[in-house]
């Protein structure tokens, strides 16, 4: 589908249900290197959001971000909460007043999304930390665009190398969060914020081919 | 108007612990706690910072204290939500959050800025506030080094408000100076030596204002801190 209002919603009912389908997995990747609580931390969002998605039905992509923005932020509870919900808030920023998304835009959302989380956590890529699945996202998205590339092709292009970025972080040493605490015994595990990340932005790409 | 105090803790306990211990030495000041989630359990909640920060804020401004990563982050997004003139005046200090919070509440409550108050919260960091008596510097050693001496006659000694009106004092003046060995700018390293009324303490101070900033606070102890 066109890159919509409803295609806003459909990306955000859908990382609704991916979250809640795979927060055991996500705590079960944060024990080891964090406090154990990223699974429930983010379905305790998502699971917020879903409800609120039903007075969402005219609202432009950029409403339903700033939506999910300040839930998350309100209802998270750890680190995600401001991580992603800054992510949102400046997504929604982006392609404020737009009814529909091209290419451009749709780049241009995943970069301030990604931008807003280095803000806010001031990581860099190689920390072992969400960056690490949207750098490679956005790069992706990028050169994909730059290519002629449809939307859904973009996002998935974009899902693929955040899905390999997070697989990725499980050699690192973590610098950033509470795995920086363990050193070189952070080394093996996946981060869980990069794990998440790639599952929301699969969602995306598989909110777009429905 | 007067500087609040908020402290982020991702336990409720902790975060209400800390408010007890630093509005015991500053009873006046607003030290609003902001911990847990709002079923109690551990996490940081953007709408219970963002609430203590309306309290805490009665237009002379706020200072957050932290503690674990989420409850930075999450500090952070709240004064992103502030709107522009009252995030001017609402700062998180670096600083560790149980001894920052004492600080920072007790130069709140001696009428301390905003910068006053940040500057007590990070004077709280680094080593603890090292054993009593235990000199940090030796005065002796340095030939350029000025000393004097004075005795306590309040009643409360170099303890909680006398303490911090003397380390803002202190914190005015360039020269390096100590009491007893001990950083004359740090609230937390005076409080540490326990010193109580009628002990004689040692000033030394060196640097380009040592002799006047010696003079103004042997000044302020002689004159019983207002008590």
């Amino acid at each position: 589908m066109a890159l919509t209002g409803e295609w806003a919603r459909e990306w955000i009912s859908r990382s609704v249900s991916v979250i809640a389908e795979n927060h055991v997995e996500l705590t079960a990747l944060d024990r080891p290197i964090g406090d154990g609580d990223h699974g429930e931390n983010m379905n305790r969002g998502f699971a917020a959001v879903g409800p609120k998605l039903g007075d969402q039905a005219d609202a432009t992509p950029g409403d339903v971000f700033k939506m999910v923005a300040m839930t998350l932020i309100s209802t998270v509870g750890g680190a995600a909460g401001p991580l992603y919900g800054t992510a949102y808030l400046k997504a929604a920023g982006a392609v404020a007043g737009r009814d529909d998304l091209d290419g451009a835009a749709l780049v241009a959302l995943l970069t301030a999304a990604r931008d807003g989380i280095v803000l806010r956590g001031k990581a860099a890529v190689g920390e072992k930390t969400m960056i690490d699945a949207w750098t490679p996202a956005v790069d992706a998205a990028a050169l994909a665009q730059a290519a002629g590339r449809s939307e859904l092709e973009i996002l998935r292009a974009a899902a693929t190398a955040a899905e390999a970025g997070a697989i990725a972080t499980e050699p690192l040493i973590a610098r950033k969060g509470r795995a920086s605490y363990l050193g070189e015994r952070a080394i093996g595990h996946r981060d869980p914020g990069a794990q998440s990340t790639a599952l929301l932005i699969r969602a995306a790409a598989d909110a777009a081919a429905a | 108007m007067s500087v609040g105090i908020v402290v982020v803790s991702h336990s409720d306990r902790i975060a209400v612990g800390t408010v007890e211990l630093a509005t015991q030495m500053a009873p006046t000041t607003r030290v609003v706690a902001a911990g847990g989630l709002d079923d109690g359990t551990l996490g940081t909640s953007f709408e219970k910072i963002s609430a203590a920060i309306a309290v805490a804020d009665d237009g002379g401004g706020a200072v957050i204290l932290c503690d674990l990563g989420s409850a930075i982050l999450t500090a952070e997004t709240a004064l992103d939500f502030l709107d522009d003139s009252q995030r001017q005046r609402v700062v998180i200090a670096d600083a560790p959050i149980v001894e920052g919070t004492v600080a920072a509440a007790v130069a709140a409550e001696t009428g301390g800025s905003i910068a006053d108050v940040v500057a007590a919260a990070s004077s709280a960091s680094g080593p603890a506030a090292g054993e009593p008596g235990e000199p940090e510097r030796d005065a002796s050693a340095s030939a350029a080094a000025i000393a004097a001496r004075v005795t306590l006659v309040n009643k409360d000694g170099l303890h909680a408000r006398p303490a911090a009106e003397f380390v803002r004092l202190a914190s005015g003046f360039k020269a390096e100076i100590s009491v007893n060995g001990v950083d004359a700018k740090s609230l937390l390293r005076i409080m540490s030596l326990g010193l109580g009324v009628g002990r004689e303490v040692t000033l030394t101070a060196e640097g380009p204002d040592a002799a006047s900033a010696l003079d103004a606070l042997v000044a302020l102890v002689e004159s019983g801190f207002g008590e």
